[in-house]
């Protein structure tokens, strides 16, 4: 049907809204990028057939009749449960489902409203049955993701169902674009990418310019290691993110938008494209959007691997086709950005928020949050947490609240040693910064950023130094080359900590590599650049005697610099068999059989090799 | 010297996308979609259908890492060395690939044009970490033994791991 005014809109809802109604279950199937690779999509083709094999609660019935809602949904942000299966109007979310279960969930939970008890989450000897009550969700406040495993998400009917395009709606029909940007500004909603920068500020800026041609683009170049935000929100609730784009079109007098994609991230293109069509055709994206005279198209770019271009100017190049390199400012991409025209250039989760504020107005986004960083923020946690996935909370909960709380501690309940955020761009955040509310402008004192929002946790078995060589090495691989402190800098930096994990660091390195990171931090062309040495600093300053260990005592606390190893054998635990001997590649090991072996330090090559034969568990590691 | 074929794909591919020059990219992510590889003639060809010069080209394809201008194995296995993966230790997963398939940091496809093996910055599945794709499939929490019995499985051509076009 094609939309072609308000009320053919609400006309359309109402019918969706109607359709939904008469789904007497509804059981959405995770498909998300982990859950389809955990096999989500034998559990939603089984679980549809199911349904399709019964009369009157056919899937295929028809929207006019109650039937049973199979779906596929975005990502539910459980990752380390998956795959995941939620059924309403319940709420149960059945965990780590395998395409056998289906048969069981649809017998008990669908036709006779029982739940699968042995797929329920269970901690501490409870057993959750509805997905609000479970720990890792109660303690989250989904507003952006409110919409994220909740529709499905190839179906526009489902998200205009859900309140989808009433933004939009009201955008063009009650409110000029000067009040939109109004509204924007008053949120002080800022740049979820990594800057924190006002959108409403680049938004007025450029609806100001001279120049009428102008653009919108989308970052949705997630390329930070540890982060999928975006990833998730392009997957889950394409449609969302796209009327935020259109509403920043109306906004500056914009008539295309770009949505630039990283290429590792195929299934958000294919949903990207998806939710393109069917907007499309509907007739809300295209000329004259419900005859409101304003007119919106959107294309699609997708990356090539290139980090870089996830930097604006990097970026816009890329699209224009040429080489993704950042180049000098000003003039700033809101003056001159893609194809030399104003440019509003934001990024996935930032596009998302738009919707809500222009719905519900900027107070109430002022409702949650701090006072200069209002809303929520969506972050990646991964690592050794034992609730790893995508969560959603309020700006300004602290960090002990998202690892302890939302992400249930520390896997095996291994000592706290620090959290990564921010990706290659951010730094450390340590035990005594577990109260720090976590929003843009106290991270920014503590030398961290918040970044993109991957936040990644690590325990005592992690070792700092090689996580900033770690790091180093990434930023230098994607160092574009273009200036010298970026281009020679990561490299000689992350030379020395090459030296460092080899067990040739030396104490005046260590000085060194402060000095280099600083002159860096000062000159580098661009935001990349900038940051690139972040991760080292911090860590050379919280982890000081961790560099210290290895450059003076040649030791790694962890055992993970494989170079600062040394290979010992119980002799209370080894009974003399030579297995170890005769598959140490570098004859190291010798000894008499039947009675304790040893092993050569000079000669060893810290393979491992031996660790891995000993039936006895009597080669190790000592730290 | 390429079959007409490839040629005729290449007109194909171009006329979707446009005769313009921010087509370049899409164009070539086509190309390489197509036949697993950007074979450096159809780079220059493209240019000059394009009208940008064929050293301006080749600029922009070395750019950026997805471009091969060398022909990729069959199986093209990208094992993830994020964050996430690398503290869930996925080096021992690279090494015991390169191991079996014997590649090293330098050699990337086996002889018998079976596999290449590539890392990836992030594929963003850092909830299943340690993870690696294989063509497009998402292989999740991956250790070296799983590995091994995946690679088995690939040379032995199981339909668990057919190829998934990159569309």
């Amino acid at each position: 049907m094609k939309i072609a005014s308000r009320d053919d809109l609400k006309q359309a809802r109402d019918l969706a809204a109607g359709t939904m109604e008469r789904q007497t279950k509804r059981v959405l199937v995770c498909a998300g990028t982990g859950c389809l690779a955990g096999g989500s999509q034998q559990i939603y083709e089984r679980l549809a057939k199911l349904a399709e094999g019964k009369d009157d609660i056919s899937v295929e019935s028809g929207p006019e009749i109650a039937h049973i809602g199979v779906k596929r949904s975005g990502c539910h942000g459980f990752c380390e449960m998956g795959p995941l299966v939620r059924i309403e109007p319940m709420n149960y979310l059945y965990i780590k489902v395998k395409e056998e279960d289906c048969d069981e969930i649809f017998e008990e939970t669908i036709l006779n409203n029982r739940p699968v008890e042995r797929l329920l989450y269970e901690l501490d000897g409870v057993r959750y049955r509805e997905q609000e009550k479970i720990p890792f969700y109660a303690k989250q406040t989904r507003q952006v993701l409110e919409n994220c495993g909740h529709i499905d998400a190839e179906n526009l009917a489902e998200y205009l169902a859900a309140g989808g395009y009433r933004a939009l709606e009201k955008a063009l029909f009650e409110m000029t674009p000067q009040e939109v940007v109004d509204v924007i500004t008053k949120s002080e909603l800022r740049g979820r990418g990594g800057g924190g920068f006002s959108t409403g500020y680049k938004w007025k800026q450029v609806a100001g310019q001279k120049e009428t041609v102008r653009y919108v683009v989308c970052n949705g170049d997630e390329g930070d290691p540890g982060a999928f935000m975006d990833r998730s929100v392009m997957e889950g609730d394409p449609h969302k993110m796209l009327e935020g784009m259109m509403i920043a079109g109306y906004a500056v007098g914009a008539k295309e938008g770009y949505i630039y994609v990283r290429a590792e991230y195929p299934l958000a293109v294919k949903r990207l494209r998806t939710a393109i069509d069917q907007a499309e055709e509907a007739g809300l994206l295209g000329e004259n959007i419900m005859g409101s005279g304003f007119g919106f198209r959107v294309h699609i770019n997708r990356g090539a691997g290139a980090f870089v271009c996830g930097e604006g100017s990097a970026l816009t190049a890329s699209i224009e086709g040429e080489r993704g390199m950042p180049r000098t400012k000003p003039p700033r991409t809101v003056e001159q950005g893609l194809f030399g025209k104003p440019t509003v250039l934001n990024n996935v989760e930032t596009y998302a928020n738009v919707p809500l504020i222009i719905e519900h107005g900027a107070d109430w986004y002022h409702r949650l949050g701090t006072e200069h960083s209002p809303g929520t923020k969506a972050f990646a946690l991964t690592g050794s947490v034992k609730n790893t996935g995508l969560i959603e909370v309020p700006m300004g909960t602290t960090l002990g609240e998202i690892v302890f709380g939302v992400g249930g501690g520390i896997k095996d309940d291994a000592p706290f040693k620090a959290v990564q955020i921010g990706g290659p761009s951010g730094g450390c955040l340590v035990t005594s910064n577990l109260d720090v509310k976590l929003d843009f402008d106290s991270l920014k004192e503590l030398g961290a950023m918040i970044g993109s929002g991957g936040l990644v946790v690590m325990d005592e078995s992690t070792c700092m130094v090689e996580v900033a060589r770690f790091f180093m090495n990434f930023t230098q691989n994607e160092s574009c080359g273009k200036c010298v402190p970026c281009r020679e800098g990561t490299r000689r930096m992350l030379e020395i900590l090459e030296d460092i994990v080899a067990g040739r660091g030396t104490v005046e390195q260590l000085d060194l590599l402060q000095e280099l990171g600083e002159a860096i931090s000062d000159t580098a062309l661009c935001g990349l650049g900038k940051s690139a040495a972040l991760p080292v600093l911090s860590t050379l300053k919280n982890f000081r005697q961790e560099y210290l260990d290895h450059v003076v005592d040649k030791r790694c606390r962890t055992g993970n610099c494989q170079a600062l190893r040394r290979f010992v054998i119980d002799p209370q635990k080894c009974r003399g068999c030579s297995k170890c001997a005769r598959n140490c590649p570098a004859g190291a090991i010798t000894g008499k059989i039947k009675e304790p072996f040893s092993v050569d330090a000079a000669k060893c090559i810290k393979c491992g090799a031996c660790v891995e034969q000993c039936a006895f568990g009597a080669v190790y590691v000592e730290n | 010297m390429l079959e007409q074929s490839y040629y005729d794909k290449t007109d194909e591919i171009i006329a979707g996308h446009g005769m313009k020059k921010e087509s370049l990219i899409p164009v070539i992510q086509d190309i390489q979609a197509q036949f697993h590889y950007l074979p450096p003639e159809l780079l220059g060809y493209v240019a000059g259908k394009l009208g940008i010069g064929e050293a301006k080209a080749y600029s922009v394809a070395t750019f950026y890492e997805n471009f091969s201008f060398e022909p990729k194995g069959k199986y093209i296995i990208r094992v993830c060395d994020g964050t996430a993966c690398h503290v869930r230790r996925s080096t021992a997963i690279l090494e015991r690939l390169r191991q079996e398939l014997g590649l090293d940091a330098d050699r990337h496809t086996t002889e018998d044009m079976l596999f290449t093996l590539e890392t990836v910055s992030c594929l963003g599945a850092c909830g299943l970490a340690p993870a690696l794709t294989v063509n497009e499939k998402v292989y999740p929490a991956m250790t070296p033994e799983s590995v091994s019995e995946l690679i088995k499985n690939l040379a032995q051509d199981r339909p668990a791991a057919e190829r998934t076009e990159n569309t």
